[in-house]
This record gives structure tokens, sequence and C-alpha cells, in this order.
């Protein structure tokens, strides 16, 4: 069942041509692995998706409605969430305060309303829990391991029903036993039926999580299709140019 | 015995015993407790009702300014121009009650003057992205200079038809015995404590100084909130000018100069961090009760009141270095 679609979507700034002319489809419950070289345009057609940024032409629809970002706010609205590189995380915070960020739970009557910190601390708990990352709500940021960092940004995306989950970089710096556990993270967001979008550098992460691979060079798409059909070699050749296009 | 997800989750890190003991807070607090006990036994005139009196008097007008200083620092920013803001919403009181007006439109002048001056260097810093040391040092000259204006540089002591109301809300103590300004101070740091703890508000303050750009991104109104962050500020000066008006009996220009430091040293003694991020309302408090207890002995003690600073100086360090050891223990 497609999610989102992207007709023709273009995006310059200036004079440079950050996106071209690309058009997919995201799929309900499948994991699209968006790769190319730095520059190539992949985090530009994120953050248009993010609602970060309007594309300069070309359309997307969601569930069959025309869907027209103006703000962050308005994507998370419509059930697309992202996950930063940077993880965008308070490290003077507890795990909850982060998961909950700009969408406290609050208690009380009328204007008079207080943060609900239990409501929260369990809420964040089920979820990491559903996660299976050891992770306590009640532990400050700034004292945990990259992974756990991680399920605390995954865990944002979990706070409503999300339909789209895009993630940029989530493997770029973490430790080799902390990616498994990403990449199970990410497992658990398609098995709920989520479609997710995985930007890296990283082939062997793509390969053995994503269902489609999507590659762009200079701000066209050079390939779209389904992992078992590619292998690490041919998106090489994309990503560099040697292959022009499949 | 095997250690289940679930209880995993579920443990607290620490309990409140360790935190208690971790907070630089608690320290300055036992600092301030043993000084008083030692100043009781060394001099005779320490453990006065008079002098008690007189140092939570002192400590009010530092503490409460020191309050909206916290909850900006938390932010990672900074005032410089309370000291000013305080003279200027002193004066314009004094100015209005002394042409005849009642003492209500005097404060509703004063309290008008300080948002006016808050959401100016609120909306330069947030929309128009100046650095805060930069817009809040112009204010400190500006608002300073505007006072001189308003009262033609003279010293305002008669005011009007209000005179004595006036001098009772500041110089009073209506409450038990307790001088007015120190209630004012309580539930002024009640409410800010609440606000830090209990809010939304209290919370986005906290997530900006923790990381301003993961704060814009998850969807925090931090301009929004910067713009009221030095409101507060400027409202908390100009709440203590008009009672330490009050208090005074009279006004002139060079009132609350170089206070913006003796604030600030008294947040950042009570455990606040320039950094942002990190801060309490007691805190500040502490932090400016300790400051008034150092002038205050060194008084009684007979030393020189030139090495006033040193010692306040020196307690700035040591709060700090305080801070920096833990800091040190941690990241090893």
């Amino acid at each position: 069942m497609a999610v989102l679609e992207l007709t023709n979507i273009s995006k310059h700034f200036g004079a440079i041509q950050a996106v071209n002319d690309v058009s997919f489809v995201l799929e309900a419950g499948q994991v699209v692995g968006l790769m190319g070289d730095n520059g190539a345009g992949k985090s530009t057609l994120v953050k248009m998706i993010a609602g970060n940024f309007r594309p300069s032409h070309g359309t997307m629809h969601m569930d069959g409605q025309e869907l027209a970002l103006h703000r962050p706010v308005e994507a998370r609205q419509h059930g697309i969430e992202i996950v930063h590189q940077d993880l965008a995380l308070c490290n003077n915070l507890t795990a909850a305060a982060n998961v909950f960020l700009g969408r406290e739970l609050r208690r009380g009557v009328g204007p008079l309303k207080v943060l609900d910190y239990k409501a929260m601390y369990r809420r964040a708990g089920e979820i990491f829990k559903e996660l299976k990352s050891e992770t306590r709500p009640r532990d400050l940021v700034k004292q945990m391991s990259g992974g756990q960092r991680q399920a605390v940004a995954i865990a944002r995306t979990m706070l409503s029903e999300a339909k789209i989950v895009l993630m940029d970089e989530p493997t770029a710096a973490i430790s080799v036993r902390q990616v498994a556990e990403v990449l199970n993270l990410i497992r658990h967001l398609r098995d709920r039926g989520i479609a997710v979008v995985l930007i890296s550098h990283r082939m062997p992460d793509v390969f053995s999580v994503a269902d489609r691979v999507i590659v762009m060079r200079r701000g066209r798409k050079v390939a779209d299709k389904p992992i078992e059909a590619s292998s690490p070699e041919e998106v090489t050749g994309l990503i560099t140019g040697a292959i022009e296009q499949v | 015995m095997t250690i289940t997800l679930d209880q995993t989750i579920k443990q607290k890190q620490q309990n409140w015993l360790a935190a208690v003991l971790g907070s630089q807070t608690f320290w300055i607090l036992l600092s301030v407790i043993l000084a008083c006990i030692f100043l009781s036994f060394a001099t005779d005139s320490f453990a006065t009702t008079k002098n008690l009196y007189n140092i939570t008097r002192n400590v009010t007008f530092v503490a409460i300014i020191a309050l909206g200083m916290t909850i900006v620092i938390i932010t990672g920013g900074i005032d410089l121009s309370v000291g000013s803001v305080l003279c200027l919403c002193s004066m314009v009181l004094a100015v209005v009650m002394h042409a005849g007006y009642s003492i209500e439109v005097g404060i509703a002048a004063s309290i008008g003057t300080a948002l006016v001056i808050g959401a100016f260097n609120g909306v330069l810093i947030a929309y128009l992205g100046f650095p805060p040391f930069v817009v809040t040092l112009g204010m400190l000259s500006i608002a300073r200079s505007l006072a001189m204006v308003a009262s033609n540089n003279t010293v305002v002591f008669q005011f009007g038809p209000d005179h004595d109301k006036l001098l009772a809300l500041g110089g009073g103590a209506w409450f038990f015995g307790i001088a007015n300004p120190v209630l004012y101070m309580i539930v002024l740091a009640l409410l800010t404590g609440f606000v830090l703890r209990w809010t939304r508000f209290g919370r986005y303050v906290f997530a900006m100084g923790g990381n301003e750009h993961a704060a814009t991104l998850t969807g925090v109104p931090v301009q929004r909130i910067k713009v009221v962050v030095y409101m507060i500020s400027a409202l908390s000066a100009g709440v203590a000018g008009i009672i330490q008006t009050g208090w005074l009996g009279a006004v002139t220009t060079n009132i609350g100069a170089g206070m913006e430091l003796q604030v600030i040293a008294a947040t950042v003694i009570g455990g606040a961090n320039l950094a942002g991020g990190v801060g309490t309302a007691f805190g500040a408090l502490i932090g400016a009760a300790l400051i008034e207890v150092i002038r205050n002995s060194l008084g009684l003690l007979g030393i020189n009141a030139f090495w006033q600073g040193t010692f306040i100086g020196g307690a700035i360090v040591l709060a700090v270095l305080f801070d920096r050891i833990r800091n040190l223990r941690q990241s090893e």
C-alpha cells in the first residue's frame, strides 16, 4: 500500500539544483535505503518530506491527498517523523523528557496545567520496553551510550501513530555492537507497518535491513530497485557514476 | 539472579540522598549554615534580631533579581542590564508618584517599563540573533542614562500623596515581624521554582540551555520563549527596584550600579551554569545569602572592607571548582 507518493520533485537553492525531478513511492512496512555521495541530494529530499524545505517543483501525495508542508510540526501531524543525524537530544534532560520534548504530557484543569512526570516516565518506559532497549526513562541523556541515545531518538517517533519514519545516518557515529541494536530498532518499526527511509553511507547496514534501495547522484534518482536485485558493487558504481543508470 | 528488561527500565539511577550530596547548592547551603554558626560564637553582634533582620532584608534585592537571572542563565543567555533596569524602574516609579499620581499608577508604569525593556532585549536576541552579552551591555548603558533623563539626575525622596503607602510596602513588616521584602522574595522564589519544575515553559527553558538546535527541531517555540525569558529578567529587576525604593525612601541615579555582577555571582555560586541547562531558584537564594553573609561577617569580624571583593570572588571560584572536580571525576 502506498503511503507517500513523490511526483517530479525538484528543489533548487538559487542556481544550485539540489534535487532534480525525483519521483518515488513509499510503501507501508517497507524499509527503503536511500544512498548517494555527499551532496547527492539525499538530505534535501528528506528535509522536504519532513517539512523543513518546500519543493520548488512537483507534488507529494499522502494516502491520495495532496500534501503541502510549511513547517516540521505539520509533517509530524501527518504522521511523518524524523530522526535527525545528530539525534537532537538535550544532554541535561532525562530520557523521558527528551522523548516528550515539544509534546509534553500535562495534567490539571483549564489553564492550570502541570507536567505529568509519572505518565511520561511510564509511557517512555513502555516504549523502551517495546524497543527492547535497556534505557531507563529517568536517566540523564548525557550518561547514555550511543545505542541508548539512538533508542531515545527513535522512541520519539513512536509517541504517535507514525506512518513514515525518516532516519538520517542513524549508524554513522556508534560502535559495531550498537549498530546491530539500531538495525533491530529499524526492523521493529517496519514490523509495525511503518514506512522507513534510511539514509546511510554504510553499505552493509542498507543491505541487511532495507527492502529496497534508491540511489541518488547529483540530484537525480539513478536507481530504485528491490534489494535482492541489486548488489553492493552495483550500488557503489551508481553512487560514483561508474554505472550511469539502471 | 537475572535482571529482566522490565527491572532495568524501572530502576532509578540514584537515590535522593546521592542527588542531594551531589548538588552544589547543598554544599553552599551547608557553608552558609556553618558560617552563621561560627559567627554566632565568634561575635556578639551576629545572632542579634537586628542584624539577622538586616541580613535577610539585604539579601532580598539581589536574590529577587537572581531568580530572573537564573532563568536567563539556564537558557544559556546572560542579562547585564538588570542593575540599570532596577535604577530606571525605581526612577519611573519615583517620578510618576512625585508628579502626584497614585501608587498603583506608579507601579504600573514601573512594571510596564520593565516589560518593554525586557521585550526589546528579547526581540533583538531571539529574532535578530544578537549576542545577549552585547544587547544587554547596551541596555546597561541606555537604561541608566534614561533614568538620568527622567529625573534630570536629581534625588527623588517625595512620592506624592501615596508616599507612606510606598514606604510601608518596602520598609514594613506585615507578617510575624519578617521584613516585607523577605516575604516577596520567598513568594517569588516559590513561584520560580514551580515554573521551572512543573510547567512546560520551564521544561523548554532547560531544553534550550541543553541544546538549542534540538529544541528548535523538536518544535519548541525557542524564539518566543527567549523573549519571555528576558522579559522575566527585566521584570524581576523592576520588582526589586519598586521594593528597594519603598525601603530606601529615596531614589538616586546610581542605585543598582554594579549590581548585575553581584546577581550573576549569586546565581553561579548557587549552582547555575553559565553554559546553560543547569540552575535552580533555591540555588539563587542560597548564592545571594552566601554573598551577604560574607559581606556582613567581614564587617562584624573587623576585617577591612577592602577585602570584601577578594572573599566574594574566592567564593565564586570555589563554588565552580567544586563543580569542575565533580565533572572531572565523571569524565574519567
